[in-house]
C-alpha cells in the first residue's frame, strides 16, 4: 500500500511520518507537497504533526486553505482513508471533517511526555489490529490539544460510537490526572461518521519503535495495512 | 567629524577611535562607526579575551572545523560531520525573557544550519535566582516558554540541559543554547564571499529596526538605564526559520551557492565584512535593494540592525535564479543586493551615493586587543572551618532537604514544556547523564552533556574549570560515550575589572589543562562578559557542552536501577570534601571552602572503566556522582527506576557522615550490576587502579544508608521522590 504524507510550511513530523512508514512498515511512502493537487495514488492520506504556517492565527486555521487540501477534502468524502495527527487533527477540526475544537491545555503549558490511550474502538481502518480496552503508551507533544465539544456534539460521538482513544490510567481507568490537557470526556482521538477520517493528538509514529521507549504506536500503522490489504484483495481477489 | 559623546555613546575609548581613524586614514561618518562600534564591540571581537582562549586546545585529528566559524565541526565517522555550538543570550532574555531566550534558540539554530547540516537536537545551560523571589519565577517562566515557543515550532528537539539556581542570577539570568547538526562531511558550507563578481543575496525576513545595537548592549553592564533597552531586543518568528531552514539546506543540498553566513548580532554588518574578510576579498551592497519592513530607514540602521530570520548567500550569477526558485518555492525572498570585488573593502551604497567605504580587514581583524588587569580577590577563597559545620541530627531530613532544592530537584516541569521527542532520534530523555541520539540507520549514537558549577568556579576558578569538562566527560562514560570535542560558553561578570578578569585567565587554564588530560579539542564557543547588574557580577560561570560518540547503540546505559537484588557497586573513592557543595549551600546557607580535588589521572581511569564495563554489557545501570553526592546519586537511581526500586547500602570510611552522603568529590560513578558479572567488574576495576566497592543491593521500595553499622538515612522512595519531583512545580502551581 502507499502512504501519502502532506507537507506544510512548518509542518515539522512530516520526515518522522514518512520514516515510520518506509524504513519501519516497509510501505510505499511518498510527501505530498501543500502547492500541489496531486495525491499520487495514495491509499492513506496523513496530515503529520508540527506547526503548520506557525499555527499563528489559529492551530491548523491556515493549512485548511493549501491547494492540496481540496483534493483531500474530496478523496475524504469519496471514502479515502485520512489520519490526522496532532496537527493534522487540529486542521481536520479547521477543515470540518471532524467536529469539535482545540483549545489550550488545561495548566497552559505546552505538554510533551508519554501518556497512556485507552482504545474505545476497534471497529475503524486505524485500530482494527487492537483490542477493545487495549492501553497504549505513547507521546504526546502539544500546546492546543484540549479538545471542546458541546453536549449535543458529545452526544453525537457517543451514539455513533465516534471516540476512538481516551486518555486513562495505565489499568484503562479514565481519572482527571490522567486527562492531561482537559479534554472532554478525556477524548485523545476520534473519527468521522463514515469511519475513514481519524484525528488524534498522540503521536503514533513516535512510539513504532522499541529504542524510542515504547512500541504500542505500531497498532495504528499496523491496523491501516491490514485495512487497505484487506480491500485491495477484495478489489482483486486473484 | 563625529562629536565626542557620540564616540563614546557607541561604547569606543578614544584610543579604539584613534585607530579607525588610523586604519581609515580619515574620519568615519556615522554608518562607518556604527559598524565599527558594532564589530569591535566585546561580543563581536573578543578583544579582552582573544590572548587568554588562545590556550585552549583546538586541533585533533577528529576536528575538521575549530574556533573561528560559525560553528565547530568534528568528524563522526560514518561519512558524517557533527557541527555544533554553543551561545549566550543572557542579556536579551534579561530584557525581555521569553523572546531574549527564543531569538537564542533562533540564533544557535541559524550557525548550524548555514554550515550545511540538518540541526537535530538543542541543550541548553540555564541560570536563574532564587525561585522564593516572583521576579526569577517570571524571568523562568518567560524563558523556559521562549525555548519551548522557538525549539518545538521549528521541530529540533530541546533534549537536555541543566539548571542552576543561586542569589547571583537575580536579575541577570543566564541563557546559553547549545545545538547540533549533522551534515555529510563532503558537503559542508562556509562564511565565504569568495569569486569576484559572484552574487551577493539576501535570503528571509525583511529588515526592520529591532535589536538595533545588541552586540554593544551585551558588552555593556546592566543598570536601571537598561530597561529602557527594552526596543532592542529582537522578536523571533520560528515559522519563517524553519522555511529559511529548510530553504538553506535545499540549496546547499543542490550544491548552488559559494558561501553563506547567518545575519545574527551585527546583521548585515557583521555577515558581509566576515565573509569578505574570510575570502580575502571586497564585498560590496546597495541599501535600496534590502528588503525592509518599515520605510525610512537610514543606512546606519539597515547595517545594524538584528531583525532575525535573515542569511547573505554568495553564489555564482547563473545559479542566482536557481536559488531564488527554492526560496521562492518557501515562501521566502531571495534579492541580489550586491556583489563581491577585487580590493578588500566594504562598500555601501545608499540612494546612489557611496555611504561606506572601509577595509573589511580593519573591520574584522583589526580590533585592539586587550591584556587586562589582573589580580586575586581578596582573599580569593573564602575558608572553610569543618568544624564549624554541626553534624545534623536527623540525615533523614536533610536528605530530603536537599532534594527540594531546585538544582537538585526534578526539573520536568521545565521539561516537559519542551518537545524532546520530534525528529524521533531522542533515545534517553531529559534527566538522564547526558541526553542521548541515535543516527538513523546507523549503529553509532551521539552523546552530549552540558556542565559548569559555579559555585566551584567562583571558590577555585582553575579547578571549577577543570570539573566542568571532567564531569562533562563523566556523564558521557555514564551513557557509554567517549568525548569528541568541546564548545563553551563563558559567562563572566565585568572584565574591566581586575578580578574579573583574573577568574577568567583561571578557569581557561583549568579548562585547557582538562582538555589536554583528556585529549578533546575545543571546536569553539562564545564567551559573555558585562554579566553584572548594579555594579554586582554574577559567579563566573563557564558552561561546557562536551560532544561524545557511543560506538553501538544497543550498549547505552541509563541511570535508574533496573532490578531487585542486583548489587550497588561505587567506582571510585570517597573523600572528606564538603567545601563548594550544594550541601552546605542549600542547608546551611554558606558558599565556602575550596571545591573537590581533581586528580586527572584517577578521573579518566574511572571513565575509562566505565566504558570499558559498559562495551562489555557488564553494567545494569551507570550514575554520575555531582550535586548533592552519593545520597543524591542513590535516590536519583531510585527515582530514575521505572518501577521506583529502593536499596539498602552499607557505608564504612571514618569521616563525617555528612562529608560521605552529601560530599562532593570527583571520579565516582554508581553503578548496578547483574550478580553474575559482579566478579568480572571487580576485576576489571582492579586492572584499572579503580577502588570499586560493593555497597549493597537495590530492592524494596526504601532508601536505607547505614554508615558504620548505624542507619543513618530510612526513608520511602515514594516519600522522597514526592518532594523531589514537586519542588519546581510548587513555585508555579496554585494550589
Amino acid at each position: 500500500m502507499k502512504f501519502g504524507v502532506v507537507v506544510f510550511p512548518g509542518s515539522n513530523c512530516d520526515s518522522d511520518t514518512l520514516y515510520v512508514a518506509k524504513e519501519v512498515f516497509n510501505q510505499e511512502a511518498e510527501f505530498l507537497w501543500h502547492k500541489d493537487h496531486d495525491l499520487k495514488n495514495s491509499d492513506c492520506i496523513i496530515l503529520p504533526g508540527g506547526f503548520s504556517y506557525g499555527d499563528y492565527l489559529r492551530s491548523g486555521a491556515i493549512a485548511r486553505f493549501s491547494p492540496l487540501m481540496k483534493e483531500v477534502r474530496k478523496f475524504a468524502l469519496d471514502g479515502g482513508l485520512v489520519l490526522g495527527i496532532c496537527n493534522g487533527f487540529q486542521i481536520l477540526l479547521e477543515l470540518g471533517l471532524l467536529p469539535g475544537a482545540m483549545l489550550r491545555n488545561k495548566n497552559l503549558k505546552f505538554l510533551c511526555q508519554h501518556v497512556n490511550i485507552r482504545i474505545d474502538n476497534t471497529d475503524t481502518p486505524f485500530t482494527l489490529a487492537g483490542n477493545l480496552g487495549q492501553v497504549l503508551n505513547i507521546p504526546i507533544a502539544h500546546f492546543d490539544g484540549n479538545y471542546y465539544i458541546d453536549n449535543n456534539g458529545f452526544n453525537d460521538l457517543n451514539k455513533q460510537d465516534q471516540i476512538v482513544f481516551r486518555y486513562s490510567e495505565p489499568n484503562g481507568n479514565l481519572s482527571k490526572k490522567s486527562n492531561v490537557n482537559g479534554s472532554t470526556n478525556s477524548i485523545a482521538g476520534l473519527i468521522n461518521k463514515n469511519g475513514n477520517v481519524l484525528g488524534m493528538m498522540p503521536h503514533p509514529e513516535r512510539a513504532s519503535e522499541a529504542i524510542l521507549g515504547s512500541d504500542d504506536g505500531r497498532v495504528i500503522f499496523e491496523s491501516i495495512i491490514q485495512f487497505i490489504n484487506r480491500e485491495k484483495n477484495l478489489e482483486n481477489p486473484c | 567629524m563625529l562629536d565626542e559623546k557620540t564616540i563614546t555613546g557607541h561604547g569606543l575609548t578614544p584610543e579604539e577611535y584613534d585607530q579607525i581613524v588610523r586604519l581609515i586614514g580619515r574620519h568615519p561618518n556615522l554608518t562607518e562607526l556604527g559598524i565599527f562600534s558594532l564589530m569591535w564591540s566585546e561580543h563581536c571581537s573578543y578583544k579582552s579575551s582573544k590572548v587568554h582562549l588562545k590556550k585552549l586546545p583546538v586541533t585533533g585529528k577528529n576536528v575538521i572545523q575549530g574556533p573561528g566559524e560559525n560553528a565547530g565541526i568534528i568528524d563522526i565517522g560514518g561519512g558524517l560531520a557533527a557541527v555544533f555550538k554553543i551561545e549566550s543570550h543572557n542579556h536579551p532574555s534579561f530584557i525581555e525573557p521569553y523572546q531574549g531566550a527564543a531569538t537564542g534558540v533562533g540564533g544557535i539554530l541559524r550557525d548550524i544550519f548555514t554550515m550545511g547540516a540538518r540541526p537535530i537536537v538543542s541543550l541548553n545551560s540555564l541560570r536563574f535566582g532564587p525561585l522564593s523571589l516572583p521576579k526569577n519565577r517570571a524571568i523562568m517562566d518567560g524563558v523556559v516558554g521562549g525555548i519551548a515557543g522557538y525549539g518545538n515550532s521549528i521541530g529540533v528537539p530541546t533534549a537536555g540541559g541543566e539548571i542552576y539556581f543561586n542569589e547571583c542570577y537575580s536579575l541577570n539570568p543566564l541563557v546559553n543554547a547549545f545545538c547540533l547538526g549533522l551534515a555529510k562531511k563532503d558537503k559542508i558550507f562556509y562564511a565565504r564571499a569568495e569569486g569576484e563578481g559572484n552574487a551577493v543575496l539576501y535570503v528571509g525576513s525583511k529588515t526592520g529596526r529591532d535589536g538595533i545595537h545588541g552586540a554593544t548592549m551585551a558588552s555593556a553592564e546592566f543598570n536601571d538605564d537598561l530597561e529602557e533597552k527594552r526596543p532592542n531586543v529582537q522578536v523571533g518568528d520560528p515559522f519563517r526559520e524553519k522555511l529559511l531552514m529548510e530553504a538553506c539546506l535545499e540549496i546547499m543540498e543542490k550544491g548552488l551557492i559559494i558561501g553563506i553566513q547567518d545575519m545574527g548580532a551585527a546583521g548585515l554588518t557583521c555577515s558581509t565584512s566576515e565573509m569578505a574578510a574570510n575570502a580575502g576579498s571586497g564585498i560590496e551592497i546597495d541599501l535600496d535593494l534590502v528588503p525592509q519592513r518599515e520605510k525610512g530607514m537610514t543606512p546606519y540602521e539597515i547595517m545594524l540592525s538584528e531583525s532575525q530570520e535573515r542569511m547573505l548567500i554568495v553564489a555564482k550569477n547563473d545559479k542566482v535564479k536557481e536559488v531564488q526558485q527554492v526560496f521562492s518555492k518557501w515562501d521566502l525572498g531571495a534579492v541580489v543586493i550586491g556583489s563581491v570585488i577585487k580590493g578588500g573593502n566594504l562598500i555601501v551604497k545608499s540612494g546612489g551615493k557611496r555611504v561606506v567605504d572601509i577595509p573589511v580587514n580593519a573591520i574584522v581583524n583589526l580590533c585592539p586587543v586587550y591584556e587586562r588587569a589582573m589580580r586575586p580577590p581578596e582573599p580569593y577563597v573564602l575558608p572553610l572551618l569543618i568544624k564549624e559545620i554541626p553534624l545534623p541530627q536527623d540525615y533523614n531530613n536533610s536528605l530530603l532537604k536537599l532534594l527540594s532544592s531546585p538544582t537538585i530537584a526534578d526539573k520536568k516541569w521545565v521539561f516537559r514544556q519542551y518537545d524532546h521527542m520530534v525528529q524521533t532520534n531522542t533515545v534517553f530523555f531529559p534527566g538522564a547523564d547526558a541526553a542521548l541520539l541515535r543516527i538513523k540507520n546507523q549503529k553509532r549514537a551521539l552523546a552530549i552533556s552540558l556542565d559548569g558549577n559555579s559555585l566551584y568556579t567562583s571558590l577555585g576558578p582553575k579547578t571549577g574549570g577543570a570539573i566542568a569538562i571532567a564531569e562533562a566527560c563523566r556523564n558521557l562514560a555514564c551513557v557509554g560515550a567517549y568525548p569528541a570535542g568541546v564548545t563553551n560558553c563563558l559567562n563572566f561578570g565585568n572584565p574591566e575589572k581586575p578580578e574579573i578578569m583574573w577568574q577568567f585567565q583561571q578557569v581557561i587554564e583549568g579548562v585547557a589543562e582538562a582538555c589536554k588530560a583528556f585529549e578533546i579539542p575545543v571546536t569553539g564557543g562564545n564567551v559573555s562578559f558585562y554579566n553584572d547588574t548594579d555594579g554586582i557580577s554574577i559567579l563566573p560561570t563557564p558552561v561546557m557542552g562536551v560532544v561524545g560518540i557511543l560506538d553501538d547503540i544497543n550498549t547505552a546505559v541509563s541511570p535508574g536501577f533496573k532490578e531487585k537484588g542486583t548489587p550497588v557497586v561505587l567506582l571510585g573513592e570517597n573523600q572528606e570534601e564538603l567545601g563548594a557543595s550544594e550541601y552546605l549551600k542549600h542547608l546551611y546557607k554558606k558558599e565556602k571552602g575550596c571545591p573537590p580535588e581533581l586528580d586527572f589521572i584517577k578521573e579518566k581511569a574511572v571513565q575509562k572503566l566505565c566504558l570499558e564495563a559498559i562495551s562489555q554489557r557488564l553494567l545494569l545501570s551507570a550514575h554520575d556522582l555531582s550535586e548533592g553526592g552519593l545520597a543524591i546519586c542513590t535516590a536519583e537511581c531510585a527515582f530514575l527506576s521505572p518501577a521506583k526500586i529502593g536499596c539498602s547500602l552499607r557505608l564504612s570510611e571514618s569521616m563525617r557522615t555528612d562529608a560521605l552522603l552529601f560530599g562532593e568529590s570527583q571520579s565516582r560513578i554508581l553503578v548496578t550490576v547483574d550478580k553474575t558479572d559482579l566478579e568480572t567488574l571487580l576485576i576489571l576495576a582492579q586492572e584499572f587502579g579503580i577502588p570499586a566497592n560493593i555497597l549493597g543491593k537495590t530492592g524494596g521500595d526504601r532508601l536505607i544508608f547505614f554508615h558504620k553499622n548505624k542507619k543513618v538515612i530510612d526513608t520511602a522512595v515514594k516519600d522522597a521522590f514526592d518532594i523531589w519531583e514537586q519542588s519546581i512545580p510548587d513555585f508555579f502551581e496554585a494550589k
